[in-house]
């Protein structure tokens, strides 16, 4: 079954849903504000895998790219004293894409299980250097971030000012990703998981269908990443560790590949259970995801988000 | 000082301890089609159960040669009770599907055993370093090297061979060879499919344990040991080509060499090394070193 673009009904809901989290501020804690934009921030790297995964391609290293693009923030303003966004975010962006771009060209030749051993093995690889090379990435200890900075100006509640800035950019990055799937580039990928000999017979190439994913997949978790190195104001190297990767597959097929939306709603929930089951029981949680991520897999092997759907396809 | 027989030795031994994990990987990946991420926590089961039975002996004896078949029972329990456990309840529902549902399904298998281990057995580490000391150092080349990982060395070289018994002499062999070439026709002309599977799965799982097993007495057992063990084991099925067992020997002993002499040589590198072999293998032959040209569906 093809799965189809938002419908019209989804941007009203989706303006709706932005109006109420740029209202929720004024009511909730601090502390959970954090939390639901870490969870937006993250959430843009999951709709990176999921732009993938409607290709039936599995990436099990987009760690990297959220490495690449919270490093690129850590590096700015550890060594270079740069704490802008506006100079930090578009060159994460720009750094992910062209890197995506590079190793793309080789991932395109793969498909199922390579792919995901392989764009794990990058992933991996960036992470030994990570490690091993003191000098230059900080090693085990990381990076710290300070002086965040938007458009010159050093905001007295940084806090408040980068939940709206991923506010703002989650809008954009959904908006661009929600056209990215409706084009027939994004429809290209969901021909490729079913049937790759046919697009080429049909004219089309399946390789450069991946590719193009690839690169704004790649763009957009770069952005994720470098939206957490401010939300955090650390980086370290297990940024691009596998078991990261393994979050982002997991929130993605949590929320399925049905919609723009649902990688967020996915993160959001992924960031609150994941939060409150290490607070009440630190040694059982990672046991609960796995039940849970092993249920979704039998029974709702569409995501959460189909559930929504069918609710709302069921004739009234 | 030559340090030619110290990346010889050093990469052999671990060379063998990569074996004895990736074996397993791609055994079970030849017949189930599934790429198992939670080996790397079947290896630590192996390993805790391994450092448990040790420790049950009585404090002299923990230094005797008593631990070492307790370390393969260990890996022999591990085999018959977890493995089909699991093949049962858990990879049975998702033969057949996607290869990327097998991978998310171990996944969820890895995050579950993780957190299984540390009920069980808890997060202090368990220190067994009984066997090890037990073979002491051995000289080579005017070299002193711990005894132990030759003994390793050995396990991996009669596990490989029995695997080969196994699987080119024995009629479960055969009946495997069958279920991987053609599971429908296998099952047509007679062959238990469903019971192949579970025993190609136990005997996968009996490798990872045994793997772990015989670590435990190297390094300190610990939550988290397989998370690390189960990229390293990806990247040497990558390049041995996945489902060959022989690729599986040939790429351990590639990493395992070129592991010791960048350790030796360029320190930075040391764990960059196997994903950067890993990566070029891939470029080099996209199947790996040995495995076969899948055709693309039409």
């Amino acid at each position: 079954m093809i799965e189809t673009a938002p419908r019209s009904s989804l941007p009203l809901a989706a303006v709706a849903t932005l109006a109420a989290l740029a209202v929720l501020p004024l009511f909730l804690s601090d502390w959970i504000v954090f939390l639901i934009a870490l969870a937006l921030a993250k959430g843009a790297v999951v709709l990176g895998v999921v732009m993938l995964l409607r290709g039936g391609l599995i990436s099990f290293g987009h760690a990297l790219y959220f490495a690449i693009g919270a490093y690129t923030v850590g590096f700015l303003a550890n060594r270079f004293g740069i704490g802008e966004a506006l100079v930090a975010l578009p060159l994460a962006i720009v750094i992910s894409a062209v890197v995506a771009a590079a190793l793309g060209l080789l991932l395109a030749r793969f498909r199922g299980i390579y792919f995901a051993m392989l764009s794990l093995a990058l992933s991996m690889i960036l992470y030994t250097v990570l490690i091993k090379f003191y000098d230059f990435s900080g090693g085990t200890d990381g990076l710290s971030v300070r002086g965040f900075a938007l458009a010159g100006i050093t905001p007295a509640h940084p806090g408040l000012v980068q939940y709206y800035l991923v506010l703002v950019l989650t809008a954009a990055v959904v908006y661009v990703g929600g056209r990215f799937l409706a084009s027939p580039l994004g429809y290209l990928m969901q021909a490729v998981r079913y049937n790759e000999i046919r697009i080429e017979y049909l004219g089309a190439s399946a390789s450069h269908a991946i590719l193009a994913s690839y690169v704004v997949s790649g763009a957009v978790s770069g952005l994720g990443g470098a939206l957490t190195a401010y939300l955090v104001g650390h980086v370290s190297p297990e940024f691009a560790f596998w078991v990261y990767s393994g979050d982002f597959v997991f929130v993605a097929v949590l929320g399925g590949t049905g919609s723009v939306f649902a990688p967020l709603v996915g993160s959001v929930a992924f960031e609150f259970v994941k939060n409150y089951a290490l607070k009440f029981s630190p040694h059982t949680w990672q046991l609960t995801l796995g039940v849970f991520l092993l249920l979704v897999i039998y029974f709702q092997p569409k995501g959460l988000w189909s559930l929504l759907t069918r609710l709302r396809a069921r004739p009234r | 000082m030559n340090i030619l027989p110290i990346i010889l030795i050093d990469g052999i031994g671990f060379a063998s301890w990569l074996f004895l994990v990736s074996a397993g990987i791609t055994f079970i990946f030849g017949v189930l089609r599934i790429l198992n991420v939670a080996h790397g926590s079947l290896y630590a089961i192996g390993a805790y159960l391994g450092a448990t039975f040790i420790l049950g002996l009585p404090g002299q004896e923990q230094r005797s040669w008593v631990t070492l078949p307790l370390l393969l029972l260990a890996a022999v329990a591990v085999g018959l009770t977890v493995g089909p456990l699991i093949e049962r309840l858990f990879l049975r529902r998702v033969y057949g599907a996607d290869e990327v549902i097998g991978l998310l399904t171990t996944f969820a298998l890895f995050l579950i055993l993780e957190d299984v281990v540390r009920l069980i057995w808890g997060i202090e580490p368990y220190l067994v370093d009984g066997p090890f000391r037990l073979f002491g150092r051995v000289r080579v080349a005017g070299v002193a090297f711990a005894g132990y990982p030759f003994l390793l060395t050995g396990v991996a070289i009669v596990a490989g061979l029995m695997l080969w018994l196994v699987i080119h002499r024995t009629s479960f062999g055969r009946q495997v060879t069958c279920v991987i070439n053609d599971r429908e026709m296998a099952g047509a002309l007679g062959i238990n499919v469903p019971r192949i599977d579970l025993m190609a799965f136990a005997l996968g799982t009996f490798l990872a344990a045994l793997g772990g097993a015989f670590t435990a007495p190297m390094m300190s057992v610990e939550p988290g040991m397989g998370v690390s063990v189960i990229v390293q084991a990806f990247a040497v099925v990558g390049i041995g080509g996945l489902g060959s067992i022989g690729g599986a020997a040939l790429g351990c002993i590639v990493v395992g060499i070129a592991r010791a002499a960048a350790v030796q040589l360029f320190p930075e590198i040391e764990l960059f090394v196997i994903y950067a072999l890993m990566v070029a293998v891939l470029l080099w032959r996209p199947q790996g070193l040995f495995g076969a040209i899948e055709l693309r569906k039409i």
